[in-house]
Protein backbone atom coordinates (compact mmCIF):
# COMPACT_ATOMS: atom_id res chain seq x y z
CA UNK A 1 0.00 0.00 0.00
CA UNK A 2 1.97 3.50 -0.89
CA UNK A 3 1.59 5.80 1.77
CA UNK A 4 1.34 9.55 1.17
CA UNK A 5 4.37 9.97 2.70
CA UNK A 6 7.25 9.18 0.49
CA UNK A 7 10.05 9.59 2.84
CA UNK A 8 9.76 10.17 6.41
CA UNK A 9 12.79 11.14 8.51
CA UNK A 10 12.40 11.72 12.76
CA UNK A 11 15.61 13.28 14.45
CA UNK A 12 18.57 11.66 12.00
CA UNK A 13 22.27 11.99 13.51
CA UNK A 14 25.28 10.98 11.79
CA UNK A 15 28.60 10.85 13.09
CA UNK A 16 31.60 9.81 11.44
CA UNK A 17 34.06 8.50 13.70
CA UNK A 18 37.87 8.59 12.21
CA UNK A 19 41.15 8.06 13.46
CA UNK A 20 41.72 11.58 14.25
CA UNK A 21 38.47 13.33 14.70
CA UNK A 22 34.87 13.20 14.82
CA UNK A 23 32.25 14.58 12.42
CA UNK A 24 28.99 15.45 13.04
CA UNK A 25 27.60 15.10 9.25
CA UNK A 26 23.89 15.05 10.11
CA UNK A 27 22.02 16.40 13.73
CA UNK A 28 18.87 16.22 14.67
CA UNK A 29 17.33 16.33 10.81
CA UNK A 30 13.67 15.81 10.85
CA UNK A 31 11.67 15.94 7.29
CA UNK A 32 8.92 14.44 5.77
CA UNK A 33 8.32 14.47 2.17
CA UNK A 34 5.36 13.36 0.24
CA UNK A 35 4.79 11.25 -2.50
CA UNK A 36 5.21 13.57 -6.19
CA UNK A 37 7.43 16.57 -4.71
CA UNK A 38 10.16 17.80 -5.96
CA UNK A 39 12.30 18.19 -3.17
CA UNK A 40 16.08 20.38 -3.41
CA UNK A 41 18.53 20.37 -0.89
CA UNK A 42 20.77 23.38 -0.72
CA UNK A 43 23.84 24.72 1.19
CA UNK A 44 27.61 24.57 1.59
CA UNK A 45 29.42 21.74 0.91
CA UNK A 46 30.09 19.70 4.23
CA UNK A 47 26.44 20.40 5.26
CA UNK A 48 25.81 17.11 4.97
CA UNK A 49 23.77 16.92 1.83
CA UNK A 50 25.11 13.75 -0.17
CA UNK A 51 25.37 11.82 3.48
CA UNK A 52 22.02 12.44 4.08
CA UNK A 53 20.70 10.72 0.45
CA UNK A 54 23.12 8.15 1.09
CA UNK A 55 21.31 7.61 4.32
CA UNK A 56 17.89 6.97 2.35
CA UNK A 57 19.59 5.22 -0.40
CA UNK A 58 21.23 2.70 2.47
CA UNK A 59 24.52 3.43 1.87
CA UNK A 60 25.35 4.65 4.85
CA UNK A 61 22.96 3.88 8.39
CA UNK A 62 22.05 6.76 10.43
CA UNK A 63 23.89 7.04 14.39
CA UNK A 64 20.66 7.62 15.64
CA UNK A 65 17.19 8.34 14.18
CA UNK A 66 14.76 6.48 12.61
CA UNK A 67 14.05 7.04 8.68
CA UNK A 68 11.22 5.37 6.79
CA UNK A 69 11.55 5.38 2.93
CA UNK A 70 7.55 4.26 1.23
CA UNK A 71 6.92 2.88 4.15
CA UNK A 72 10.20 0.40 4.27
CA UNK A 73 13.60 0.94 6.34
CA UNK A 74 16.38 2.07 3.61
CA UNK A 75 17.49 -1.55 3.19
CA UNK A 76 13.86 -2.58 2.43
CA UNK A 77 13.48 -0.05 0.13
CA UNK A 78 16.81 -0.55 -1.41
CA UNK A 79 15.93 -4.41 -2.12
CA UNK A 80 12.44 -3.86 -3.36
CA UNK A 81 14.36 -1.27 -5.84
CA UNK A 82 12.44 1.85 -4.67
CA UNK A 83 15.16 4.71 -5.65
CA UNK A 84 17.18 5.67 -8.69
CA UNK A 85 20.62 7.28 -7.97
CA UNK A 86 22.06 9.86 -9.91
CA UNK A 87 25.52 10.54 -8.99
CA UNK A 88 27.44 13.58 -9.74
CA UNK A 89 29.89 11.76 -12.30
CA UNK A 90 28.39 10.06 -14.53
CA UNK A 91 29.40 6.60 -14.11
CA UNK A 92 28.97 4.89 -17.15
CA UNK A 93 31.14 2.17 -17.87
CA UNK A 94 33.61 3.05 -20.60
CA UNK A 95 32.60 -0.75 -22.41
CA UNK A 96 29.29 -0.82 -22.78
CA UNK A 97 27.83 1.40 -25.37
CA UNK A 98 24.64 3.48 -24.43
CA UNK A 99 22.11 1.28 -24.69
CA UNK A 100 24.15 -1.66 -22.83
CA UNK A 101 24.66 0.93 -20.47
CA UNK A 102 20.78 1.59 -19.42
CA UNK A 103 20.42 -1.91 -19.84
CA UNK A 104 23.10 -3.00 -16.89
CA UNK A 105 20.38 -2.20 -13.94
CA UNK A 106 17.82 -3.90 -15.88
CA UNK A 107 20.00 -6.95 -16.68
CA UNK A 108 21.08 -7.00 -12.67
CA UNK A 109 17.22 -6.82 -12.23
CA UNK A 110 16.57 -9.93 -14.53
CA UNK A 111 14.16 -8.39 -16.68
CA UNK A 112 13.14 -9.99 -20.05
CA UNK A 113 15.11 -9.17 -23.16
CA UNK A 114 11.71 -7.77 -25.02
CA UNK A 115 11.04 -5.65 -22.45
CA UNK A 116 14.46 -4.40 -21.62
CA UNK A 117 14.61 -3.31 -25.31
CA UNK A 118 11.09 -0.93 -24.93
CA UNK A 119 12.45 0.22 -21.57
CA UNK A 120 15.74 1.32 -23.37
CA UNK A 121 13.50 3.18 -25.99
CA UNK A 122 11.32 4.94 -23.54
CA UNK A 123 13.81 6.57 -21.40
CA UNK A 124 15.93 7.01 -23.84
CA UNK A 125 13.29 9.53 -25.45
CA UNK A 126 12.70 10.74 -21.82
CA UNK A 127 16.32 12.39 -21.56
CA UNK A 128 15.69 12.89 -25.84
CA UNK A 129 18.31 10.69 -26.54
CA UNK A 130 16.99 8.07 -29.03
CA UNK A 131 19.62 7.34 -31.80
CA UNK A 132 22.65 7.17 -29.69
CA UNK A 133 22.12 3.65 -28.51
CA UNK A 134 25.03 2.33 -30.20
CA UNK A 135 27.38 4.89 -29.08
CA UNK A 136 30.11 4.62 -26.62
CA UNK A 137 30.38 7.37 -23.84
CA UNK A 138 33.31 8.84 -24.95
CA UNK A 139 31.53 10.12 -27.48
CA UNK A 140 29.08 11.98 -26.00
CA UNK A 141 29.37 15.38 -24.06
CA UNK A 142 29.46 15.64 -20.35
CA UNK A 143 25.40 16.89 -20.81
CA UNK A 144 25.05 13.94 -22.39
CA UNK A 145 26.33 11.46 -20.39
CA UNK A 146 24.37 12.81 -17.38
CA UNK A 147 21.20 12.24 -18.87
CA UNK A 148 22.45 8.68 -20.16
CA UNK A 149 22.93 8.56 -16.30
CA UNK A 150 19.46 9.61 -15.26
CA UNK A 151 17.55 7.11 -18.15
CA UNK A 152 19.45 4.94 -16.70
CA UNK A 153 17.75 5.53 -12.86
CA UNK A 154 14.60 5.61 -14.73
CA UNK A 155 14.82 2.39 -16.62
CA UNK A 156 13.43 0.29 -13.64
CA UNK A 157 11.00 2.55 -12.73
CA UNK A 158 11.38 3.36 -9.40
CA UNK A 159 9.18 5.78 -7.55
CA UNK A 160 12.06 7.86 -6.03
CA UNK A 161 15.08 9.52 -7.83
CA UNK A 162 17.75 10.21 -5.69
CA UNK A 163 19.77 13.26 -6.80
CA UNK A 164 23.58 14.25 -5.93
CA UNK A 165 24.51 17.51 -7.49
CA UNK A 166 23.89 15.58 -11.13
CA UNK A 167 24.76 18.87 -12.95
CA UNK A 168 27.46 20.31 -11.05
CA UNK A 169 29.96 19.65 -12.98
CA UNK A 170 27.76 21.25 -16.10
CA UNK A 171 27.82 25.31 -17.36
CA UNK A 172 25.19 27.47 -17.38
CA UNK A 173 23.28 26.83 -20.74
CA UNK A 174 23.93 23.21 -20.45
CA UNK A 175 22.59 23.35 -17.00
CA UNK A 176 19.81 25.40 -18.03
CA UNK A 177 18.45 23.03 -20.29
CA UNK A 178 18.64 19.98 -18.66
CA UNK A 179 16.67 21.85 -15.86
CA UNK A 180 14.09 22.41 -18.13
CA UNK A 181 14.16 18.51 -18.85
CA UNK A 182 14.12 17.38 -15.67
CA UNK A 183 11.02 19.02 -14.84
CA UNK A 184 9.08 18.03 -17.88
CA UNK A 185 10.18 14.51 -16.90
CA UNK A 186 9.12 14.89 -13.61
CA UNK A 187 5.76 16.06 -14.57
CA UNK A 188 5.54 12.99 -16.62
CA UNK A 189 6.71 10.41 -14.93
CA UNK A 190 4.92 11.97 -11.23
CA UNK A 191 8.11 10.75 -9.25
CA UNK A 192 9.45 11.78 -6.14
CA UNK A 193 12.30 13.47 -6.61
CA UNK A 194 15.41 14.75 -3.85
CA UNK A 195 17.74 16.77 -5.71
CA UNK A 196 21.12 17.98 -4.47
CA UNK A 197 22.69 21.60 -5.17
CA UNK A 198 24.54 24.37 -4.72
CA UNK A 199 22.46 26.52 -6.95
CA UNK A 200 19.83 28.80 -5.45
CA UNK A 201 18.03 29.33 -9.12
CA UNK A 202 18.43 26.03 -9.75
CA UNK A 203 16.67 24.80 -6.39
CA UNK A 204 14.13 27.28 -6.66
CA UNK A 205 13.27 26.47 -9.96
CA UNK A 206 12.83 22.98 -9.72
CA UNK A 207 11.85 22.24 -6.55
CA UNK A 208 8.05 22.24 -4.54
CA UNK A 209 9.73 22.14 -1.48
CA UNK A 210 13.07 23.42 -0.80
CA UNK A 211 15.58 22.19 2.35
CA UNK A 212 18.42 24.74 3.58
CA UNK A 213 21.00 23.37 5.34
CA UNK A 214 24.31 24.26 7.00
CA UNK A 215 27.04 22.64 8.11
CA UNK A 216 29.05 21.98 11.47
CA UNK A 217 27.02 20.13 12.68
CA UNK A 218 24.80 19.16 9.28
CA UNK A 219 21.57 20.45 10.27
CA UNK A 220 18.18 21.92 8.47
CA UNK A 221 17.78 25.55 9.02
CA UNK A 222 14.67 26.31 7.00
CA UNK A 223 11.93 23.82 4.67
CA UNK A 224 10.48 26.21 2.39
CA UNK A 225 7.35 25.35 0.42
CA UNK A 226 6.94 26.82 -2.68
CA UNK A 227 4.10 27.95 -4.12
CA UNK A 228 5.46 28.50 -7.66
CA UNK A 229 2.99 26.40 -10.40
CA UNK A 230 3.93 23.42 -11.59
CA UNK A 231 4.35 24.24 -14.62
CA UNK A 232 7.36 26.65 -15.03
CA UNK A 233 9.05 28.29 -18.28
CA UNK A 234 12.46 29.59 -18.00
CA UNK A 235 11.05 32.79 -17.48
CA UNK A 236 9.56 32.52 -14.43
CA UNK A 237 12.49 33.31 -12.70
CA UNK A 238 12.33 36.58 -13.35
CA UNK A 239 9.16 36.97 -11.56
CA UNK A 240 7.99 38.50 -7.93
CA UNK A 241 7.42 35.10 -6.80
CA UNK A 242 10.55 33.43 -7.64
CA UNK A 243 12.68 36.38 -6.27
CA UNK A 244 10.93 36.54 -2.86
CA UNK A 245 11.74 32.50 -2.50
CA UNK A 246 15.67 32.89 -3.77
CA UNK A 247 15.67 35.92 -1.25
CA UNK A 248 14.46 33.64 1.99
CA UNK A 249 16.60 30.41 0.78
CA UNK A 250 19.91 33.35 0.87
CA UNK A 251 18.48 34.70 4.07
CA UNK A 252 18.39 30.59 5.12
CA UNK A 253 21.85 30.00 4.06
CA UNK A 254 23.27 33.15 5.32
CA UNK A 255 21.53 32.16 9.25
CA UNK A 256 23.19 28.94 9.09
CA UNK A 257 26.68 30.59 8.43
CA UNK A 258 26.69 33.35 11.08
CA UNK A 259 25.78 29.93 13.67
CA UNK A 260 29.66 29.38 13.10
CA UNK B 1 58.39 1.85 -33.89
CA UNK B 2 60.38 3.90 -36.99
CA UNK B 3 61.54 6.54 -33.90
CA UNK B 4 62.95 3.71 -31.97
CA UNK B 5 64.70 2.41 -34.68
CA UNK B 6 68.03 4.10 -34.65
CA UNK B 7 68.62 3.42 -30.96
CA UNK B 8 67.62 -0.01 -31.14
CA UNK B 9 70.45 -0.52 -34.01
CA UNK B 10 72.66 1.39 -32.30
CA UNK B 11 73.24 -0.54 -29.18
CA UNK B 12 72.82 -3.25 -31.27
CA UNK B 13 75.84 -2.80 -33.17
CA UNK B 14 77.39 -1.38 -29.83
CA UNK B 15 76.55 -5.06 -28.31
CA UNK B 16 78.23 -7.25 -31.38
CA UNK B 17 81.58 -5.34 -31.33
CA UNK B 18 81.90 -5.77 -27.55
CA UNK B 19 81.11 -8.67 -28.10
CA UNK B 20 83.51 -10.18 -30.77
CA UNK B 21 86.48 -7.57 -28.57
CA UNK B 22 85.68 -10.06 -25.55
CA UNK B 23 85.74 -13.30 -27.43
CA UNK B 24 89.15 -12.53 -28.48
CA UNK B 25 90.46 -11.93 -25.15
CA UNK B 26 88.63 -15.05 -23.81
CA UNK B 27 89.46 -17.19 -26.35
CA UNK B 28 93.46 -15.79 -27.15
CA UNK B 29 94.78 -18.17 -24.12
CA UNK B 30 93.92 -21.16 -26.11
CA UNK B 31 95.22 -19.82 -29.44
CA UNK B 32 98.53 -18.68 -28.10
CA UNK B 33 99.05 -22.17 -26.04
CA UNK B 34 97.99 -24.02 -29.33
CA UNK B 35 100.53 -22.15 -31.10
CA UNK B 36 103.51 -22.46 -28.55
CA UNK B 37 102.89 -26.25 -28.80
CA UNK B 38 103.47 -26.26 -33.02
CA UNK B 39 106.33 -23.29 -32.14
CA UNK B 40 104.81 -20.79 -34.03
CA UNK B 41 103.73 -17.19 -33.56
CA UNK B 42 100.75 -15.50 -33.95
CA UNK B 43 100.29 -12.65 -36.08
CA UNK B 44 97.21 -10.20 -35.07
CA UNK B 45 95.48 -11.32 -37.58
CA UNK B 46 96.07 -14.91 -37.07
CA UNK B 47 95.10 -14.60 -33.75
CA UNK B 48 91.53 -12.80 -34.69
CA UNK B 49 91.00 -15.27 -36.94
CA UNK B 50 91.58 -18.24 -34.48
CA UNK B 51 90.16 -17.19 -31.72
CA UNK B 52 86.46 -16.62 -34.42
CA UNK B 53 86.67 -19.66 -35.36
CA UNK B 54 87.26 -22.24 -32.77
CA UNK B 55 85.27 -25.26 -32.17
CA UNK B 56 84.59 -25.13 -28.36
CA UNK B 57 85.38 -21.33 -27.39
CA UNK B 58 85.16 -19.72 -24.09
CA UNK B 59 82.96 -17.09 -26.03
CA UNK B 60 81.74 -18.22 -29.36
CA UNK B 61 81.68 -15.34 -31.51
CA UNK B 62 78.15 -14.03 -32.94
CA UNK B 63 78.32 -15.30 -36.13
CA UNK B 64 79.28 -18.65 -34.41
CA UNK B 65 76.33 -18.99 -32.78
CA UNK B 66 74.16 -17.44 -35.39
CA UNK B 67 75.28 -20.19 -38.38
CA UNK B 68 74.79 -22.96 -35.52
CA UNK B 69 71.39 -20.85 -34.88
CA UNK B 70 71.10 -20.96 -38.90
CA UNK B 71 71.93 -24.66 -39.72
CA UNK B 72 70.32 -26.41 -37.18
CA UNK B 73 67.00 -24.55 -37.74
CA UNK B 74 66.86 -24.58 -41.32
CA UNK B 75 68.99 -27.81 -42.41
CA UNK B 76 68.08 -30.33 -39.74
CA UNK B 77 64.42 -32.17 -40.41
CA UNK B 78 62.42 -30.66 -37.55
CA UNK B 79 61.54 -34.48 -36.01
CA UNK B 80 65.13 -34.53 -35.44
CA UNK B 81 66.72 -34.41 -32.51
CA UNK B 82 69.53 -32.48 -33.35
CA UNK B 83 67.00 -29.78 -34.91
CA UNK B 84 66.56 -26.32 -32.77
CA UNK B 85 62.86 -26.17 -33.86
CA UNK B 86 62.18 -29.61 -31.99
CA UNK B 87 64.16 -29.06 -28.66
CA UNK B 88 62.21 -24.89 -29.12
CA UNK B 89 59.06 -27.21 -29.51
CA UNK B 90 59.28 -29.01 -26.67
CA UNK B 91 60.04 -25.87 -24.15
CA UNK B 92 57.44 -24.08 -25.77
CA UNK B 93 54.66 -27.13 -25.29
CA UNK B 94 56.14 -26.58 -21.41
CA UNK B 95 55.73 -23.30 -21.50
CA UNK B 96 52.45 -22.93 -22.87
CA UNK B 97 51.07 -25.90 -20.40
CA UNK B 98 52.49 -24.27 -17.54
CA UNK B 99 51.06 -21.00 -18.47
CA UNK B 100 47.48 -22.30 -18.96
CA UNK B 101 47.46 -24.28 -15.84
CA UNK B 102 48.97 -21.10 -13.59
CA UNK B 103 46.31 -18.70 -15.16
CA UNK B 104 43.84 -20.65 -14.35
CA UNK B 105 45.35 -21.22 -10.68
CA UNK B 106 46.03 -18.02 -10.16
CA UNK B 107 42.98 -16.59 -11.33
CA UNK B 108 40.42 -19.13 -9.54
CA UNK B 109 43.09 -17.99 -6.52
CA UNK B 110 42.48 -14.36 -6.95
CA UNK B 111 38.62 -14.72 -7.30
CA UNK B 112 38.81 -16.46 -4.24
CA UNK B 113 41.11 -13.97 -2.45
CA UNK B 114 38.88 -10.89 -3.62
CA UNK B 115 35.54 -12.66 -2.85
CA UNK B 116 35.61 -13.72 0.56
CA UNK B 117 38.20 -11.74 3.49
CA UNK B 118 38.81 -14.71 5.17
CA UNK B 119 40.51 -16.32 2.17
CA UNK B 120 42.45 -13.63 1.36
CA UNK B 121 44.06 -13.89 4.97
CA UNK B 122 44.83 -17.10 5.25
CA UNK B 123 45.99 -18.16 1.93
CA UNK B 124 47.91 -15.13 0.74
CA UNK B 125 50.46 -15.64 3.01
CA UNK B 126 50.83 -19.31 1.61
CA UNK B 127 51.17 -18.15 -1.79
CA UNK B 128 53.52 -15.30 -0.70
CA UNK B 129 55.96 -17.87 1.10
CA UNK B 130 56.14 -20.55 -2.23
CA UNK B 131 57.72 -17.96 -4.31
CA UNK B 132 60.31 -17.53 -1.65
CA UNK B 133 61.44 -20.93 -1.83
CA UNK B 134 64.07 -21.12 -5.06
CA UNK B 135 62.68 -23.21 -7.99
CA UNK B 136 65.93 -24.46 -8.30
CA UNK B 137 65.49 -26.42 -4.65
CA UNK B 138 62.23 -27.10 -5.74
CA UNK B 139 62.17 -28.43 -9.29
CA UNK B 140 64.43 -31.63 -8.99
CA UNK B 141 61.96 -32.55 -6.01
CA UNK B 142 58.84 -32.21 -8.39
CA UNK B 143 60.45 -33.97 -10.68
CA UNK B 144 61.33 -36.91 -8.93
CA UNK B 145 57.80 -36.92 -6.57
CA UNK B 146 55.60 -36.87 -10.48
CA UNK B 147 58.23 -39.53 -11.39
CA UNK B 148 57.72 -41.92 -9.10
CA UNK B 149 54.26 -41.13 -9.45
CA UNK B 150 54.54 -42.45 -13.36
CA UNK B 151 55.09 -38.88 -14.41
CA UNK B 152 57.71 -37.69 -16.84
CA UNK B 153 58.40 -35.58 -19.71
CA UNK B 154 55.71 -32.74 -20.16
CA UNK B 155 53.92 -33.08 -16.73
CA UNK B 156 56.71 -32.09 -14.51
CA UNK B 157 57.89 -29.31 -16.58
CA UNK B 158 54.58 -27.81 -16.91
CA UNK B 159 54.06 -27.87 -13.05
CA UNK B 160 57.27 -26.29 -12.27
CA UNK B 161 56.33 -23.74 -15.01
CA UNK B 162 52.74 -23.31 -13.22
CA UNK B 163 54.21 -22.88 -10.24
CA UNK B 164 56.69 -19.75 -11.25
CA UNK B 165 53.69 -18.51 -13.30
CA UNK B 166 50.44 -18.11 -11.02
CA UNK B 167 52.54 -15.68 -8.29
CA UNK B 168 51.82 -12.74 -10.81
CA UNK B 169 48.73 -13.87 -12.21
CA UNK B 170 47.49 -13.67 -8.66
CA UNK B 171 49.00 -10.61 -7.53
CA UNK B 172 47.91 -8.49 -10.36
CA UNK B 173 43.98 -10.30 -10.94
CA UNK B 174 43.46 -9.46 -7.14
CA UNK B 175 45.10 -6.05 -7.75
CA UNK B 176 42.42 -5.77 -10.96
CA UNK B 177 39.71 -7.00 -9.40
CA UNK B 178 39.90 -4.85 -6.87
CA UNK B 179 40.38 -1.77 -9.08
CA UNK B 180 36.69 -0.62 -9.24
CA UNK B 181 36.23 2.92 -7.68
CA UNK B 182 34.03 3.15 -4.13
CA UNK B 183 31.47 5.14 -6.52
CA UNK B 184 31.01 2.35 -9.13
CA UNK B 185 30.96 -0.01 -6.07
CA UNK B 186 28.21 1.98 -4.62
CA UNK B 187 26.34 2.44 -7.62
CA UNK B 188 26.21 -1.72 -8.17
CA UNK B 189 25.04 -1.35 -4.17
CA UNK B 190 21.89 1.07 -5.43
CA UNK B 191 21.02 -1.55 -7.94
CA UNK B 192 20.61 -4.35 -5.30
CA UNK B 193 23.53 -6.01 -7.26
CA UNK B 194 24.56 -9.69 -6.04
CA UNK B 195 28.68 -10.22 -5.46
CA UNK B 196 28.65 -12.27 -8.60
CA UNK B 197 27.06 -9.33 -10.43
CA UNK B 198 29.36 -6.54 -9.05
CA UNK B 199 31.98 -9.83 -10.39
CA UNK B 200 30.41 -9.93 -13.45
CA UNK B 201 29.61 -6.83 -14.68
CA UNK B 202 32.02 -4.74 -12.99
CA UNK B 203 35.26 -6.01 -11.35
CA UNK B 204 36.03 -8.81 -14.10
CA UNK B 205 36.02 -6.49 -17.04
CA UNK B 206 38.08 -3.47 -14.91
CA UNK B 207 40.37 -6.33 -13.90
CA UNK B 208 41.43 -6.91 -17.77
CA UNK B 209 44.35 -4.65 -18.53
CA UNK B 210 45.74 -5.85 -14.93
CA UNK B 211 45.33 -9.33 -16.37
CA UNK B 212 47.44 -8.92 -19.64
CA UNK B 213 50.40 -7.53 -17.54
CA UNK B 214 50.42 -10.56 -15.28
CA UNK B 215 49.95 -13.02 -18.40
CA UNK B 216 52.91 -10.78 -19.93
CA UNK B 217 55.02 -11.51 -16.81
CA UNK B 218 53.71 -15.34 -16.48
CA UNK B 219 54.79 -16.53 -20.00
CA UNK B 220 58.18 -14.83 -19.08
CA UNK B 221 58.05 -16.91 -15.92
CA UNK B 222 56.37 -19.98 -17.84
CA UNK B 223 59.48 -20.46 -20.00
CA UNK B 224 61.75 -20.16 -17.25
CA UNK B 225 59.82 -22.95 -15.30
CA UNK B 226 60.18 -25.13 -18.67
CA UNK B 227 63.92 -24.56 -18.91
CA UNK B 228 64.51 -24.90 -15.45
CA UNK B 229 62.42 -28.20 -15.58
CA UNK B 230 64.78 -29.58 -18.30
CA UNK B 231 67.92 -28.97 -16.22
CA UNK B 232 67.89 -31.73 -13.70
CA UNK B 233 65.72 -34.32 -15.29
CA UNK B 234 67.89 -36.28 -17.36
CA UNK B 235 66.01 -35.40 -20.04
CA UNK B 236 67.11 -35.46 -23.76
CA UNK B 237 64.99 -32.77 -25.69
CA UNK B 238 63.92 -29.22 -24.60
CA UNK B 239 66.45 -26.15 -24.81
CA UNK B 240 67.28 -26.55 -20.84
CA UNK B 241 68.14 -29.96 -21.90
CA UNK B 242 70.49 -28.91 -24.71
CA UNK B 243 72.46 -25.84 -22.47
CA UNK B 244 73.16 -28.73 -20.27
CA UNK B 245 74.03 -31.26 -22.60
CA UNK B 246 75.80 -28.53 -24.38
CA UNK B 247 77.92 -27.41 -21.07
CA UNK B 248 78.63 -31.30 -20.43
CA UNK B 249 80.55 -31.48 -23.44
CA UNK B 250 81.89 -27.82 -23.68
CA UNK B 251 79.81 -27.05 -26.32
CA UNK B 252 79.58 -23.38 -25.68
CA UNK B 253 78.34 -22.50 -29.05
CA UNK B 254 75.46 -25.08 -28.48
CA UNK B 255 74.84 -23.26 -25.05
CA UNK B 256 74.20 -20.11 -26.64
CA UNK B 257 72.17 -20.98 -29.37
CA UNK B 258 69.85 -22.73 -26.84
CA UNK B 259 70.00 -19.25 -25.20
CA UNK B 260 69.23 -17.58 -27.84
CA UNK B 261 66.40 -19.91 -29.38
CA UNK B 262 64.94 -19.26 -25.55
CA UNK B 263 65.16 -15.04 -25.45
CA UNK B 264 64.18 -15.30 -29.03
CA UNK B 265 60.93 -17.45 -28.12
CA UNK B 266 60.22 -15.56 -24.86
CA UNK B 267 60.45 -12.17 -26.55
CA UNK B 268 57.72 -13.61 -29.85
CA UNK B 269 55.51 -14.59 -26.61
CA UNK B 270 54.93 -11.20 -24.72
CA UNK B 271 54.44 -9.46 -28.05
CA UNK B 272 51.69 -11.94 -28.64
CA UNK B 273 50.20 -11.02 -25.56
CA UNK B 274 50.53 -7.42 -25.96
CA UNK B 275 48.99 -7.89 -29.67
CA UNK B 276 45.88 -9.73 -28.09
CA UNK B 277 45.77 -7.06 -25.23
CA UNK B 278 45.43 -3.91 -28.05
CA UNK B 279 43.04 -5.89 -29.78
CA UNK B 280 40.98 -6.40 -26.77
CA UNK B 281 41.56 -3.39 -24.85
CA UNK B 282 40.37 -1.44 -28.46
CA UNK B 283 37.24 -3.35 -28.51
CA UNK B 284 36.41 -2.75 -25.04
CA UNK B 285 37.39 1.49 -24.86
CA UNK B 286 39.97 0.96 -22.38
CA UNK B 287 43.50 2.80 -22.39
CA UNK B 288 46.43 0.56 -22.85
N1 LIG C 1 32.91 8.30 4.88
C1 LIG C 1 33.18 9.42 5.59
N2 LIG C 1 34.07 9.38 6.60
C2 LIG C 1 34.33 10.49 7.33
N3 LIG C 1 33.77 11.69 7.14
C3 LIG C 1 32.88 11.80 6.12
C4 LIG C 1 32.54 10.68 5.30
N4 LIG C 1 31.63 11.08 4.38
C5 LIG C 1 31.42 12.39 4.62
N5 LIG C 1 32.15 12.83 5.67
C6 LIG C 1 32.13 14.18 6.25
O1 LIG C 1 30.79 14.50 6.57
C7 LIG C 1 30.51 15.84 6.25
C8 LIG C 1 29.33 15.93 5.33
O2 LIG C 1 29.70 15.44 4.06
P1 LIG C 1 28.76 15.43 2.80
O3 LIG C 1 27.47 14.77 3.16
O4 LIG C 1 29.52 14.84 1.68
O5 LIG C 1 28.53 16.97 2.53
P2 LIG C 1 27.93 17.71 1.26
O6 LIG C 1 27.43 16.68 0.31
O7 LIG C 1 26.85 18.58 1.81
O8 LIG C 1 29.03 18.53 0.69
C9 LIG C 1 31.77 16.45 5.68
O9 LIG C 1 32.44 17.15 6.71
C10 LIG C 1 32.55 15.24 5.24
O10 LIG C 1 33.93 15.50 5.34
MG1 LIG D 1 28.09 16.29 -1.71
Amino acid sequence: MPSENMISAKSISLRFDTEDSVVNALQNVSINISRGEFVSFIGPSGCGKTTFLRIIADLERPTEGEIEVNGMTPEEARRARAYGYVFQAPGLYPWRTIAANVRLPLEIMKYSKAEINERIQRVLSLVELNGFEKKFPWQLSGGMQQRVSIARALSFDADILLMDEPFGALDEIVRDHLNLQLLKLWLKTNKTICFVTHSIPEAVYLSTKIVVMSPRPGRIIDVIDSALPKQRPLEIRDTKPFIEIAQRVREGLRKGQSYD
Amino acid sequence: MTRSFLPITTIAIFILFLWYCLSIVLNSSWAYDRAARNSQTLTFKELVHDTWSQKKPKLPAPHQVFSEMWETTFNKKVTSKRSLVYHTWITLSGTIAGFLFGTILGIVLALAIVHDRATDLSIMPWIITSQAIPILALAPMIIVVLGSMGFTGLLPKAVISMYLSFFPIVVGMVKGLRSPEILEIDQMKTWSATKTQILWYLRIPRSIPYLFTSLKLGIAASLVGAIVGELPSGAISGLGARMLAGSYYGQTIKIWSALFAAAILAATLVTLIGLIQKIISKRMMLQV
